[in-house]
């Protein structure tokens, strides 16, 4: 292990041949998937960015034309967009981190042998397949609606009365949802990573009396951090992208105080039909991202460079 | 006999600690079901919801015990569901076969035979990923306005297709990376075909990595929304967006919506139900074998 970590930054070492057309016969199957992420990836980001330049408003025909940096002055002097932008960090960090420790939680008490340990872990891993809007109407009728939901039936003996969580708290009852279903991922990682475990190690520690919580800091806890960097990294890549769960159980509102950069953004292009400054906010989003993103990568890297 | 007399005297004590403490380990296991069955109950509740009468559905406090019934879901089919599911159903088939097509000769590429900047090639595949998808929605939408694809399902297939193909790049090549190298060149040295040696040394090995890979494809597809809803209507829109139709229309109506909401949410849960090693294996990228 502790050899692979010096490599230097190379995933494949193995015999690169890069010269004429050895070169250009061992890319040929590579290309076709390059090219199409490119074209269907990567040009929609072009045109974002022209469009970012123009006043374009699709219900007055005709009211296309260049202005420059004006859309981007406007993004930056709208307070709504800041107050988004914060919702959208709080909600992705939040539910990352939440779903996290709930799943390690989770994996450790499914990573023993009991009985009907199968059937329990099919049940936990079931919202994460459930698809998002099926799982957001769920939260919305079943388990929040002010009078018939299950929440306020559990809770009435305590005196909750007829509480309307989703207007109450809006970000929060959509974090709920979203930690609902993001939970069963970061578990499923986690107890594959507690599954891979060398026996033989935690059996020597037990051997020389290590305690169980000093086990699971000194050697499980080590052991699981790549699987545990890798839940945070693929989950915040999706839920940064939340869209399905906030225009089901609030569309935004009220106001704005449930929205995100994805619903926002949506919001000015589909219900505005204002391109140019939907298109600022894109490339400001898009900017953002990739400065967060390359210390994601740079995480996902070391990962797969112990990995192989 | 003798060798045991060398061993640390320590596992002895270690074996009537375990044995003296059954409470504690029991204790966990009701503490493990409570959580699964809870974490599960919702979707038990709104598949439950699904079987009965609108009255039965309405109840405080709500209703254990009652007389199943089709009828919501004979009404979601009425309210036209069909064409949705199909729709659903060709657009995940058609962009996993596309994935697939893509990605494994790409992971071919990149893991059997690397070139230089393969590195570089890969981290392009994940960085793709982690552009937000609505940054690129408005161009989008012109274009396929502009060549009027509008409300098809092959613009969904094009776009799941450029979806997926990053994540499954990086899972197949985790699997390629499995297969062994000197059975590859005693195949090449043996003079065996590519086709051969593809078909008898490469397939048995990531034949399960495809697998893997189809299934979370398929799992993503089936479940998008973002793209459904903006770029479909009623001819191309897939089940997602016909269950938020169907809120407008019949939103009062718990046991419906639980019908139509447990349709849409069925393929999928089964698929993972049944191939739940698979999900792991390809949900931690083949770190997991």
């Amino acid at each position: 292990m502790t050899a692979t970590v010096e490599r230097p930054a190379e995933i494949v070492p193995r015999e690169p041949v890069n010269k004429g057309r050895e070169g250009w016969v061992r890319r040929a199957p590579l290309l076709p998937a390059l090219v199409f992420t490119i074209i269907v990836t990567q040009l929609p980001f072009l045109f974002t960015i022209w469009y970012s330049l123009q006043s374009w408003n699709l219900v007055r025909p005709g009211s296309q034309q260049f202005v420059g940096l004006d859309n981007y002055v406007n993004v930056f002097t709208d307070s709504q967009f800041r107050g988004v932008a914060l919702n959208t960090v709080v909600l992705t960090v939040g539910a990352v981190l939440i779903a996290m420790v709930l799943g390690l939680a989770f994996a450790l008490l499914l990573d023993r042998q009991f009985r009907g340990r199968g059937v329990v872990r099919t049940l936990l891993i079931t919202p994460f397949l459930i698809t998002p809007v099926a799982a957001a109407l769920l939260w919305k009728t079943v388990l929040f609606s002010p009078t018939y939901g299950l929440i306020n039936f559990v809770l009435s003996p305590f005196g909750a009365g007829q509480t309307d969580w989703i207007s109450a708290f809006p970000l929060t009852s959509v974090m709920v949802a979203l930690v609902w279903q993001w939970t069963p991922f970061m578990m499923l990682l986690t107890l594959a990573g507690l599954q891979s475990q060398p026996h033989d190690v935690l059996e020597a520690a037990r051997v020389d009396g290590a305690g169980s919580f000093a086990i699971f800091r000194e050697i499980t806890l080590p052991h699981l951090r790549r699987f545990i960097e890798l839940g945070i990294v693929l989950g915040a890549i999706y839920l940064v992208n939340t869209f399905d769960a906030i225009y089901m159980m609030t569309q935004g509102g009220p106001g704005t105080a449930s929205a995100n950069l994805p619903f926002y953004i949506y919001q000015r292009a589909f219900l505005g039909f204002d391109i140019g400054q939907s298109a600022a906010m894109g490339v400001v989003v898009v900017v953002a991202t990739i400065i967060v993103s390359t210390f994601a990568l740079r995480l996902i890297f070391r990962s797969f460079q112990e990995e192989s | 006999m003798t060798t045991t007399v060398e061993r640390p005297p320590v596992q002895e004590e270690v074996a009537p600690a375990q044995r003296g403490n059954k409470v504690g380990p029991a204790l966990l296991t009701v503490l493990t079901w409570i959580i699964g069955i809870g974490f599960f109950f919702p979707i038990l509740w709104m598949v439950l919801t699904a079987f009965k009468q609108e009255a039965d559905a309405y109840t405080t406090p709500p209703t254990l015990f009652f007389t199943p019934t089709l009828d919501q879901f004979a009404e979601v089919f009425d309210a036209g569901i069909g064409p949705y599911l199909l729709n659903s159903l060709f657009a995940t088939v058609m962009s996993t076969i596309f994935v697939l097509a893509l990605a494994i000769p790409a992971a071919y590429a990149v893991s059997l035979r690397p070139v230089k900047k393969t590195q570089d090639v890969l981290f392009f595949f994940i960085s793709t990923k982690m552009l937000p998808v609505v940054a690129a929605i408005v161009p989008i939408y012109v274009v396929v306005n502009n060549i009027g694809m509008l409300d098809n399902v092959w613009t969904l297939i094009v776009l799941y297709t450029a979806m997926n193909l990053p994540i499954a790049v990086w899972m197949m090549r985790s699997f390629f990376q499995e297969v062994p190298k000197e059975l590859l060149e005693a195949a090449s040295m043996d003079g065996a075909s590519l086709w051969r040696s593809m078909r008898e040394v490469v397939l048995p090995v990531v034949s399960p990595g495809i697998a893997a890979t189809s299934l979370i494809c398929v799992i993503f597809a089936w479940n998008e929304f973002f793209f459904a809803v903006n770029l479909t209507a009623a001819q191309a829109a897939t089940v997602p967006v016909f269950l938020v139709g169907f809120i407008t229309s019949e939103g009062l109506y718990f046991a419906k919506l639980c019908a139509a909401a447990t349709m849409c949410a069925l393929p999928v849960v089964i698929a993972g139900w049944i191939a739940q090693n698979k999900l792991v294996q390809g949900l931690s990228f083949g770190a997991v074998k």
